[in-house]
């Protein structure tokens, strides 16, 4: 509308260049963003499909066309279903804590605190820290002999855990550090959808009596609803996602330990892709990875809706 | 806490103003255990940075003891040097800080340009447009990398920080976060006015916008430096342990069955000391853009 009055007014006497200029350039502003886009986003998804075809090793020239062979051979393949299943442990470990401890630390957060910029500063600290130190710092914690969580364990009269050996330990030795990592930034994210709640709601469940733990539950959570169904989705694409925790957690090995124990999707994919080469195989993987993410992310979305309504 | 009890009234039918006053009481005020949980929280928050110090400057034979050492010890700088000769730390680090900066310098500029034009012009197919930016941002990373590897490979440029930074110069969320901002920042009638003035969108782009655009920028570029600084995957696998980024050098320090550890924390706090100074300095900014962020996302 604002173009076209302006148009009207400027008549015909600055003429071409200036409609060029209203039609044209809002083209040229988007641009660079689509033309980079195409170039590295959605080419390398399409051709991925492409080569998920193909029997296509980076070792030789020749790509053999053999259908969904790959796909097929995918789905019997034991070391794929125990990445898929170690994925999903994992991300249900640490998913579910991470979510619960995030709601209840905004909550607190929620209040007329004395110094609020530097509690939501130590909540968000573990955040800007990168997968990868976390990975190796936590490694070190979790250490099997001189490790500083087992000898807590073994104040409680625990007998040291050979944390990367079992299947369970590791689990939640990986989830711990995906829990450590984002729940000040799902907290962060979850205040701030709080403090659009008016205050005086929360101002007569006091006066009815209500504790504080009532308040975020009858009126918090289901006035952030959407917010809550919003981090478990990027959650979940995350979640599906892990690959430095459990690659640097093995001290970078590609197998997730010596079992496969605490192997990933992604940390799978990276090893056919680059520990084998075999990037026919892999493609076929991601895709596979991509279509879990869709289902898992809207069986979430069904799930957290309904259950938030009842 | 909500056990406190009211004050009592002062008056026997309070005015208006004591009743809010009364109101605001009831108002949750956080108490002592709220402090004492919150300092709980802060210490996990900071123990595992505290941790890394901790066995940064220890020996290794230090750190072979039950229970283990939780002061700080005296061999920060020699590990420091060690870490600089077995690793190319350096070489890292200014890759690092070559690779954040271009990508945040190209995302911000790109996100400006593409958000002006969604928020502010009028043109065929900016909704349909906008809504492909917006599912772009729902797409794992991880599935394009296995093509982007073999892109990357015909043009010549695995192992160059190119591969990193190219794939990176733009990405939905800074057009979305740019277009949110700039729809409600940057008056309407200022630019019809400019228009009537004879101005060229590329002027008014400059001249009204840009300025505008200012504390958005300064936000969607700090969050945007903090992501690419440490990005793990695509710089593990396009990169070598030559020519790394810091993030691929601590894979290359982490590596083997026993790990050095009191080299690969000092590492990890190397890799972390940057963006905890930019933390410090700029957190209360980081910290409302991405609150900011989540509202309208």
């Amino acid at each position: 509308m604002t173009q076209l009055a302006t148009e009207e007014r400027v008549g015909p006497r600055r003429g071409l260049l200036h409609r060029l200029d209203v039609k044209g350039s809002p083209y040229l502003y988007i641009a660079p963003f689509f033309l980079l886009f195409l170039g590295f986003g959605v080419f390398p998804l399409v051709f991925t499909a492409w080569v998920s075809l193909h029997d296509w090793s980076l070792l030789s020239e020749e790509h053999t066309w053999i259908g969904f062979g790959n796909y097929t051979k995918l789905f019997d393949d034991p070391a794929f279903w125990n990445a898929l299943w170690n994925t999903v442990s994992i991300w249900v470990l640490s998913t579910v804590p991470q979510l619960l401890l995030a709601l209840v630390l905004a909550h607190i957060l929620n209040q007329r605190l004395r110094g609020q910029t530097f509690w939501r500063m130590s909540a968000l600290i573990p955040n800007i820290t990168s997968v990868a130190a976390v990975a190796i710092i936590f490694s070190q914690l979790f250490g099997r002999d001189y490790g500083l969580i087992n000898w807590v364990l073994g104040l409680f009269g625990i007998d040291k855990v050979d944390w990367t050996a079992n299947t369970w330990s590791s689990h939640i030795a990986v989830s711990t550090m995906i829990i450590w990592r984002w729940t000040g930034y799902n907290a962060l994210i979850y205040l701030a959808a709080m403090q659009a709640v008016p205050k005086e709601l929360y101002d007569s469940a006091s006066l009815d009596g209500a504790t504080s733990f009532q308040q975020l539950r009858k009126i918090t959570v289901p006035a952030i609803r959407p917010t809550i169904i919003f981090t478990v989705i990027i959650s979940t694409i995350g979640g599906m996602q892990v690959l430095a925790e459990p690659l640097l957690f093995g001290g970078n090995g590609l197998t997730g330990g010596s079992d496969r124990q605490f192997q990933t999707l992604a940390l799978y994919l990276y090893e056919v892709a680059f520990g084998r080469f075999d990037f026919g195989y892999a493609s076929a993987s991601s895709w596979v990875m991509f279509l879990i993410i869709v289902i898992v992310a809207a069986i979430n979305f069904g799930i957290t809706s309904r259950l938030r309504r009842s | 806490m909500a056990t406190t009890l009211a004050p009592p009234p002062r008056h026997v039918s309070p005015p208006p103003t004591a009743r809010r006053r009364i109101r605001r009481a009831f108002r949750r005020r956080p108490g002592k255990f709220t402090y004492l949980v919150l300092t709980a929280i802060g210490f996990f928050s900071f123990f595992p940075l505290y941790w890394s110090v901790v066995v940064a400057s220890q020996d290794n034979s230090a750190l072979g003891k039950m229970p283990p050492p939780v002061l700080l010890g005296g061999n920060l700088w020699f590990n420091l040097k060690r870490a600089f000769t077995m690793v190319p730390f350096e070489k890292a680090l200014i890759n690092s800080f070559l690779v954040a900066g271009a990508i945040t310098l190209s995302v911000v500029l790109f996100s400006t340009l593409a958000g002006f034009a969604f928020a502010k012009l009028r043109f065929r197919g900016r909704n349909i447009l906008l809504l492909s930016i917006i599912a772009t941002m729902m797409v794992p990373t991880t599935l394009g990398i296995i093509p982007l590897y073999m892109l990357m490979a015909k043009i010549q440029w695995t192992g160059t920080i190119y591969a990193v930074i190219v794939p990176a110069m733009v990405n939905g969320f800074g057009v979305f976060f740019m277009t949110q901002y700039l729809s409600e920042a940057v008056p309407t009638e200022l630019l019809e006015a400019g228009r009537v003035d004879g101005c060229s969108t590329i002027r008014l782009f400059w001249h009204v916008v840009l300025p505008a655009a200012r504390p958005a920028a300064a936000v969607l570029g700090m969050l945007t430096f903090l992501t690419a600084w440490n990005d793990f995957f695509w710089p593990l696998v396009v990169l070598t342990p030559e020519d790394p980024t810091v993030q691929v050098v601590l894979s290359t320090l982490s590596a083997g069955r026993i790990t050095d550890y009191s080299l690969a924390l000092t590492g990890a706090l190397i890799a972390i000391l940057p963006l905890l100074v930019v933390f410090v300095v700029l957190g209360k900014q980081i910290i409302g853009g991405i609150m900011q962020g989540a509202v309208k996302g």
